[in-house]
């Protein structure tokens, strides 16, 4: 499984590359692996202004659902809108192809929240 | 939790598991999509040796299953199979199971689900009066699913019994893959076509069975499907799923087994049948499909156009060989009918579906 040092991690396993005052967020590789086929990434929260932890949407596998949970707080811009009809990409490619949506930060200093690569490894291992 | 003789297996091809009626199984083994693709177009390999089995011997066998089942089991001849259900005293169904015809009039198997064996076992015991013998041989017993249009083909070659010819519903008992006494019936719940497989678990034999039916199918595509795939594979089929579609509180006719409640004889909950054949039932278990994105999942309220509640989701997935979001749900009889639209309650949303025929494949 991989976790790229670049990106900081959540305990609900989403993953959030950080740009100055913007950010794209996706779900981890070993979420992807727990969840299995991926086939409906349900997002609608674009211009949404949304807190820390709150969910932002759902991903559907053939099996099970689980909620999407913002990493910082901030305003959804972008959904990914390759996953309308290629949901496989979250299990393809988790960090590139799969992610889930651009943000704006309201508070950078929430990011100390999170948590590194190793941190996150650690959890999941 | 307990294990099924296949256990070990499923981890050493590095499935992933999960506690199922007390039992530790494999839901998947690389992608449910995938398990679910083999099974359609090749043969896949379930353990499914969690079910239970019991067997009723005696002059008094066939009277006990009459009165404790729907359908009617005096039509059996030996080596064949039926669909039936233990009806409770309130219309509802205590589960469902198959009735296999080992010696007619003698020897009966009831093959149960897994989350149920006592409850069955019970329930069955307490209609037992005259004194029928009655074995739990669930434990000791081993079942193995071999589905798929090339599964007949590959098994086969590993039995002199004619599989090929073996007609659907019916099951022959002979030597397979060189274990004795090896029951193998033409059933399964996948609709894909193929066997299923029951032995007992002695002396490595379930080793040797499971080793060579991998040396025969293996090299041809022949794969292990876990739970998961299971579940997308009936689903199309519309078969109902004990505990999702039909329950304690559903009625066979409710539910669409009709087929399987026969009024030529007397059983439990017969008078409330006939009145809800008599009268129609209020709310059937139908298909339906999505038009707009989502997937339906058991407990999702379902409302008609105006708001009003009218049924819930018991069973639903997106597809994997349709390519669609499709579910079962009861519904109030006026909004039952085929074609009709309804709205599924996901997430707070109303998402527009309509009724369709199953199975959906």
């Amino acid at each position: 499984m991989q976790f790229p040092e670049t990106l900081k991690y959540t305990k609900d396993h989403e993953w959030i590359n950080i740009e100055g005052n913007t950010a794209t967020v996706g779900i981890t590789d070993f979420a992807q692996r727990e969840l299995g086929d991926i086939v409906f990434v349900d997002i609608d929260t674009k211009g949404k202004k949304l807190a820390a932890n709150d969910v932002f949407g759902t991903v559907e596998a053939v099996k099970t659902v689980s909620d999407l949970f913002l990493p910082l707080s901030g305003t959804i811009t972008e959904i990914n809108p390759a996953l309308e009809t290629n949901p496989e990409y979250v299990n393809q490619d988790p960090y590139n192809k799969g992610w889930m949506v651009k943000m704006t930060i309201d508070n950078p200093a929430e990011a100390g929240d999170l948590l590194d690569a190793k941190a996150y490894e650690q959890l999941v291992a | 939790m307990k294990n099924t003789p296949f256990t070990q297996k499923h981890i050493d091809l590095g499935a992933k598991m999960a506690e199922f009626a007390g039992y530790n199984m494999p839901i998947s083994y690389s992608s449910i999509n995938e398990e679910h693709q083999v099974v359609r177009t090749n043969a896949g390999i379930f353990d499914v040796s969690h079910m239970g089995e019991f067997i009723l011997k005696g002059p008094k066998a066939l009277d006990l299953i009459q009165r404790v089942t729907s359908n009617d089991a005096s039509k059996l001849t030996d080596g064949k199979a039926q669909y039936s259900c233990l009806p409770n005293e309130e219309g509802g169904i205590v589960d469902d199971l198959l009735v296999y015809c080992v010696e007619e009039n003698k020897v009966y198997m009831l093959v149960v689900n897994a989350s149920n064996i006592e409850k069955d076992w019970n329930w069955i015991s307490k209609f037992n009066t005259e004194g029928v013998e009655m074995h739990n041989i669930s434990e000791k017993t081993a079942l193995l699913a071999i589905q798929g249009p090339k599964a007949v083909q590959y098994m086969q070659q590993l039995t002199d019994m004619d599989l090929v010819n073996l007609k659907y519903y019916t099951f022959a008992k002979g030597t397979f893959a060189g274990v004795e006494n090896v029951v193998v019936s033409a059933t399964g719940y996948t609709g894909a076509g193929g066997v299923e497989i029951y032995f007992e678990d002695k002396d490595g034999d379930a080793e040797k069975i499971w080793s060579e039916i991998f040396r025969i199918g293996g090299p041809n595509g022949l794969k292990p499907i876990g739970l998961g795939a299971r579940d997308t594979l009936r689903l199309e089929m519309g078969f109902c799923l004990y505990g999702n579609d039909i329950d304690d509180t559903t009625s066979p006719l409710e539910a669409g087994l009709g087929w399987i409640t026969k009024f030529s004889k007397d059983f439990t909950s017969r008078a409330i049948f006939e009145k809800q054949k008599a009268e129609g039932v209020k709310r059937k278990l139908v298909g339906i499909e999505m038009i707009d994105r989502g997937i339906p999942r058991h407990h999702h309220h379902i409302q008609d156009a105006n708001g009003n509640e009218i049924g819930h989701v018991t069973s639903g997935t997106q597809a994997p060989s349709l390519g669609k979001a499709i579910g079962m749900a009861y519904i109030g009889k006026e909004h039952a009918a085929e074609g009709s639209e309804v709205f599924v309650m996901i997430r707070d949303k109303a998402i527009k579906a309509k009724v369709v025929k199953m199975p959906f494949a």
